[in-house]
């Protein structure tokens, strides 16, 4: 393998893993402070669907974002409304969600356009357009570095290096800041933090809001800047990946970040099976690669390469104990 | 002390919050252009009017029967086993292997072999996930996910490089020989001398189904293994006072599970496709999560429930065809259905228990 | 004159049918420990629930140092001046001590200058009540001792001038409750106002300055706890003159049924919960296992009953039980003649959910009499059901009701029924009389005096030790996973076993 090919695989690496990270993100932020989320799957759809549907129809896609955010966190108050107002099951909510998500998209897809259940082709201002970072075009030649440069740091879209800037932003929000503070404490023991006298459902709505705007963003980038406009179930089970590098990372923001670029990197070695083959000799099956995340989410569950203990409170709605 | 009646409890909460989806439904409806009065009767003739329309709903009412009655089954163990739809292509995998490896010499040899088949492949998608949350506690609602997409992985990968015809270009195994053909509903009947539709592709699978839920009944109220079942799922600590395994009931209750699941593949596998394609499932696995929420896991609601979601599925094909509805209505509707049964259903019992309170203060 | 430093007035509260709190009214002057007794079920926690804002009163008020004040919840209730430390730990398992002090009580958005000022005060505190904690130590790796310390910190952080303390000595030793008393005097000092949540009567005379009796909702007496006695003070919470010794005839002791040879058992946190135990009961007696909470009796009684794993050597009439492989479990045990009434009835010995005929039949389901073919003979339990009932004086003696519509008292005659029934060589029984009414104590003493009587062996785990020296013939004491010592409770009294218990002597 050459290196022009290795900065091709590592650069779509990097945009297969900027969706997965921020869904996977949306989910630590749900998740620490107690609400299982199964819903990025469906979430990460309605936006997808809503940013390229307002964005064809406006020709911004800033508005289109603005769209998708929207629709993906109605759905998180709408598993915030079931699972923490009403105290029901937070799995079978994410479930109903991620449904809703699929057949609601398609509902109004066919309405809106009568495209089969996609949106027209997202041209121009509607579509978010690879930034060129200062000096690109003028660095590329130095050897090395300037190809890393140009080709693999340069050249994404805004989304991207907004989902990289996302995960210091939220372990600086996690570790050091009262709200995180309270964040981890309500996901562990929230008890703890209704006797402290702090509002337990604000929290979690707060939690479940900024997985909602996260979910938002990634389904935004699938289709106004991976692809340019939505079809039918174009999440493709993205969700449950970021849901498996979620618990790969043990919940935890760094960890998130390596745990998604894998699986990126995973992704775009699906496309290229001449690059494994050159690389090891032998010809991996698609099909494999594809499951592997899985696979190893499994291997990691069973506790055979460190245990992954989720937050304490996980999962259970909080009734006041008399 | 209970609040509410057991027939509130039974009947009017799930009652209610069908009401709720369906008008939810409607609303949708509405909101696309389309008069859903008109829908519902277009869905009631499609579905409902003719024997054709029945069978059709009669055959995915079987296949939701199956995946039901496998999320029930769980579900009474305190697990959520979202893997149905695995556990179903699996099933498919296993039909397939049994119809087109031993010649079968006459159908109801192979509807025995077939059904075991799907059984022990459905069982056996469902061991993995099973044994790794009972041994080392891993979530099976995460686990089982992953093994669908692992399923499909895997699936796609036999039909692909192992069992597709040569010189096929389709994703798919060869036709099953004509000896494995099961009797259509219309067979079954014409031998009473009741005409039915001949194109539709209800089959003497769903008897089976049925014999299935009333066996899933006795299994789980009348035997020893279904109250350990049942226990296990109420309470852990219980279970352990009592002398019953953990480990064993997570194992058996899932087993069973993913067998059931497994067992849908001789309806759709060898009744209607009589060839093991891609998409065998078409998503019925996740219909079962509806279905067992809606059915309150017993095997009679799961049996309404199915029959309900078998119109549905009839009534919005048909809908896609006469109007501009696409067919994700119906998962529209199906998402509503889980979510009002299954995630808000304290929505509809709070203020139930309430007027059953206000009720029996003025009572007293 | 000083006006109170807490007054309600006319608090009631009710759940759905239940009248948890009538109309109870209470004065607590500033500077004073104040204490409130009752059964369990009396509604304390509820009272205090309601002045910690976790419920809203039906009626009444509350009035903080003379001024009328609303407490919707919490929040208000820590601006009021109110510090509560609840029964169970309200305490954030992997955060430090630091951590959980300032949770809630941040200064500003940014942890670090938080911990820096709290980390500051933290030292003042430890120095003014000689409260030493390590502020940088997680609390799943402190003692529980010190978990109380964070919350009394925790309290005392937010400047609470009025502290709460629901049942704190449950946990603790006897010499940790005696330092809990001694910080709470110290608090005292300095002019907190304690309220003090127990139904044990000697802390009550031991610590307090004067204390209210609860009695199923209502506030029967408040009296300076100089004036009173613990006979008087017993009285006025059941209601009536309380028999403290169950009439009973000396023990007739028969051969050795259970022996016991150097049992350990090792939790699932790799800690070793028991240390080796050494223990006989015979035939026709009871042995009482006194001993604080958590020392080990709980995990005696699951390596009996089949379900927790342990090693040693433990026979049954001779016969060695097995204590960790395929034949330990509690089916196992119950074939061998081994009945368990369990600690908590309502976790483990019922399906609260199921009916009371599908209990009669719990650990028992593959019992040959309630099997017909392949199937379960289900009115073939009913009628044993009735059965049972009947002769257990359980009301409502209505087979089909669900477990949970009966209460505790009746529950537990639901789980004795089935376990004595059996006739068992051997019968373990935990707490058999916690959240059980007084009527239903009686009864089932006398049950279990008469399954003596019948020459039965009986081994009982109380954390009430005037239930252990009522009803055993022989108690053995347990600390830290060790048996202390044995009596025969003929020949001792609480404060021999109150020593034991604590760990000293033997």
């Amino acid at each position: 393998m050459d290196f022009l090919t290795l900065i091709q695989l590592l650069d779509s690496t990097v945009r297969l893993a900027t969706p997965l990270l921020l869904a996977c993100l949306a989910g630590l932020f749900s998740e620490r402070a107690g609400i299982f989320d199964i819903g990025l799957e469906g979430k990460m759809l309605a936006a997808a669907f809503f940013s390229a549907a307002v964005a064809a129809l406006s020709g911004s896609v800033w508005v289109g974002l603005l769209a998708g955010i929207g629709a993906s966190v109605a759905l998180s108050l709408l598993h915030g409304l079931a699972s923490i107002t009403f105290r029901g099951n937070q799995l079978i909510s994410g479930v109903a969600i991620n449904f809703l998500a699929a057949g609601l998209t398609v509902l109004i897809a066919q309405d809106w356009f009568s495209q089969g259940g996609r949106t027209p082709s997202l041209m121009g201002g509607a579509r978010f357009e690879p930034v060129s970072l200062p000096f690109a075009e003028a660095l590329s030649a130095v050897p090395f570095l300037g190809p890393v440069y140009s080709e693999l740091i340069s050249g994404h879209s805004v989304l991207v290096y907004l989902a990289f800037a996302t995960v210091p932003m939220t372990w600086w929000l996690l570790y050091r800041t009262r709200f995180g503070l309270r964040l981890r404490a309500v996901g562990e023991n929230p008890a703890a933090v209704d006797t402290a006298g702090v509002s337990v459902i604000g929290l979690r709505y707060a939690a479940v809001i900024i997985c909602g705007v996260l979910c938002g963003i990634a389904g935004a980038y699938l289709s106004t800047a991976l692809q340019a406009g939505f079809v039918k179930d174009m999440s493709a089970g993205r969700g449950f990946i970021a849901l498996a590098a979620l618990i790969f990372a043990k919940w935890r923001p760094w960890y998130a970040l390596w745990a998604t670029l894998l699986f990126g990197l995973f992704g775009a070695l699906e496309t290229r099976p001449d690059v494994i083959q050159s690389l090891i000799g032998i010809k991996v099956q698609g099909q494999l690669l594809a499951a592997l995340p899985y696979i190893m989410t499994v291997i990691i569950l069973a506790g055979f390469v460190g245990k992954a203990i989720p937050p304490r409170a996980g999962g259970e709605p909080y009734v006041k104990e008399r | 002390m209970d609040v509410m009646p057991k027939w509130a409890e039974v009947v009017l909460v799930p009652l209610i919050s069908l009401i709720l989806a369906a008008i939810l439904s409607a609303l949708v409806i509405l909101a696309i252009g389309e008069d859903p009065v008109e829908a519902v009767n277009l869905m009631i003739t499609g579905a409902l009017g003719s024997t054709y329309g029945w069978g059709y709903t009669l055959y995915y009412a079987t296949n939701f029967l199956f995946t039901g009655l496998a999320v029930s089954v769980a579900f009474h163990a305190g697990l959520f086993n979202i893997g149905g739809e695995g556990q179903a292509m699996l099933g498919g995998l296993g039909v397939a292997l049994a119809c087109l490896l031993i010649p079968w010499p006459h159908w109801t040899l192979a509807l025995i072999g077939a059904t075991l088949a799907a059984g022990l492949f459905g069982a056996a998608w469902a061991a993995i996930p099973a044994f790794l949350q009972a041994k080392r506690g891993s979530h099976i609602v995460i686990t089982t996910i992953m093994f669908n997409f692992i399923a499909a992985g895997l699936l796609n990968y036999v039909l692909v490089n192992l069992m597709r015809p040569a010189g096929s270009m389709d994703p798919a195994t060869a036709r099953f020989p004509e000896t494995v053909h099961l009797p259509t509903l219309h067979d079954i009947l014409g031998t009473v001398g009741i005409s039915f539709s001949k194109a539709a592709p209800a089959n003497v699978t769903f008897l089976i189904a049925v014999v299935a839920c009333v066996l899933v009944w006795l299994l789980l109220w009348r035997t020893w293994l279904g109250y350990e079942i049942r226990s296990y799922g109420k309470s852990e600590a219980a279970a352990k006072y009592a002398g019953i395994s953990p480990v064993a009931i997570t194992m058996i209750a899932m087993l069973i599970s993913g067998a059931l699941a497994g067992m849908m593949a001789i309806n759709n596998v060898m009744g209607e496709a009589e060839r093991l394609v891609l998409n065998a499932v078409e998503g019925a696995g996740f219909i079962g999560i509806a279905v067992a929420l809606m059915g309150r896991s017993h095997p009679f609601g799961v049996f309404l429930a199915a029959i309900l979601f078998g119109f549905l599925y009839q009534g919005g094909a048909e809908l896609a065809l006469w109007t501009s509805i696409p067919r994700e209505l119906i998962v529209v509707i199906q998402a509503l259905v889980i979510l009002f049964t299954g995630a808000l259903d304290n929505m509809v019992r709070m203020p139930l228990e309430r007027l059953f309170l206000m009720m029996r203060r003025g009572d007293a | 004159m000083t006006a109170p430093a807490i007054e309600l007035k006319g608090i009631s509260k009710a759940f759905g049918p239940v009248q948890a709190n009538k109309d109870i009214s209470i004065r607590v002057m500033p500077g004073t420990i104040h204490g409130i007794i009752g059964e369990n079920g009396a509604g304390k926690s509820t009272l205090m629930s309601i002045l910690y804002g976790f419920y809203k009163a039906d009626k009444g008020e509350i009035f903080i140092s003379g001024t009328k004040t609303e407490i919707p919840d919490s929040q208000a209730a820590i601006a009021a001046g109110i510090g509560m430390v609840f029964q169970h730990f309200k305490l954030v398992e992997n955060f430090t001590v630091l951590e959980n002090i300032i949770l809630g009580a941040e200064d500003g958005g940014l942890l670090r200058p938080s911990l820096a000022k709290a980390r500051k005060s933290l030292i003042g505190l430890a120095e003014e009540y000689g409260l030493n904690v390590d502020p940088d130590a997680l609390i799943e790796e402190i003692g529980v001792g010190m978990q109380q310390r964070v919350e009394i910190l925790k309290a005392l952080y937010r400047q609470a001038d009025i502290l709460i303390l629901d049942e704190p000595t449950g946990v603790l030793t006897p010499a940790e409750a005696d330092q809990l008393f001694r910080i709470l005097g110290r608090l005292r000092e300095e002019g907190k106002t304690i309220i003090l949540i127990t139904h044990k009567l000697r802390e009550i005379m031991e610590a307090t300055d004067t204390v209210s009796v609860m009695r199923r909702g209502e506030m029967t007496a408040t009296v300076k706890t100089s004036d009173t006695s613990p006979a008087e003070l017993a009285e006025l919470m059941v209601g009536r003159k309380v028999l403290l010794r169950v009439d009973k005839k000396p023990a007739a002791p028969g051969d050795v049924v259970l022996d016991i040879k150097g049992l350990r058992v090792v939790d699932d946190q790799k800690v070793e919960r028991l240390k080796g135990i050494d223990l006989q009961v015979r035939a026709g007696e009871i042995v009482g296992i006194a001993g604080v909470a958590g020392n080990g009796q709980s995990e005696l009684l699951e390596v009996l009953g089949g379900y927790a794993d342990g090693t040693g050597v433990v026979t049954l009439n001779g016969q060695t039980l097995d204590l960790s492989g395929k034949h330990s479990d509690g089916r196992s045990r119950r074939g061998r003649g081994i009945g368990h009434v369990p600690e908590d009835r309502q976790r483990e010995g019922l399906i609260m959910d199921f009916s009371a005929w599908e209990n009669t039949a719990f650990g028992y389901h593959r019992a040959e009499a309630y099997q017909s073919g392949l199937l379960l003979n289900n009115q073939a339990i009913r009628n044993d059901t009735a059965e049972k009932m009947a002769r257990f004086d359980v009301r409502p003696p209505n087979p089909a009701l669900a477990a949970k519509n009966f209460s505790g008292g009746n529950q537990q005659k639901i789980v004795l029924a089935r376990e004595i029934e059996r006739n068992p060589d051997l019968l373990l029984i935990g707490q058999p009389t916690r959240g059980v009414d007084i009527g239903a104590i009686e009864f089932i003493h006398q049950q279990i005096v008469a399954l003596r009587d019948q020459g039965k062996a009986i081994l009982l785990v109380s954390v009430e030790l005037e239930e252990i020296l009522a009803l055993a013939d022989r108690v053995a004491v347990m600390f830290d996973g060790h048996i202390m010592g044995e009596r025969l409770s003929s020949e001792t009294d609480e404060k021999e076993l109150g020593l034991l218990m604590a760990g000293v002597g033997s």
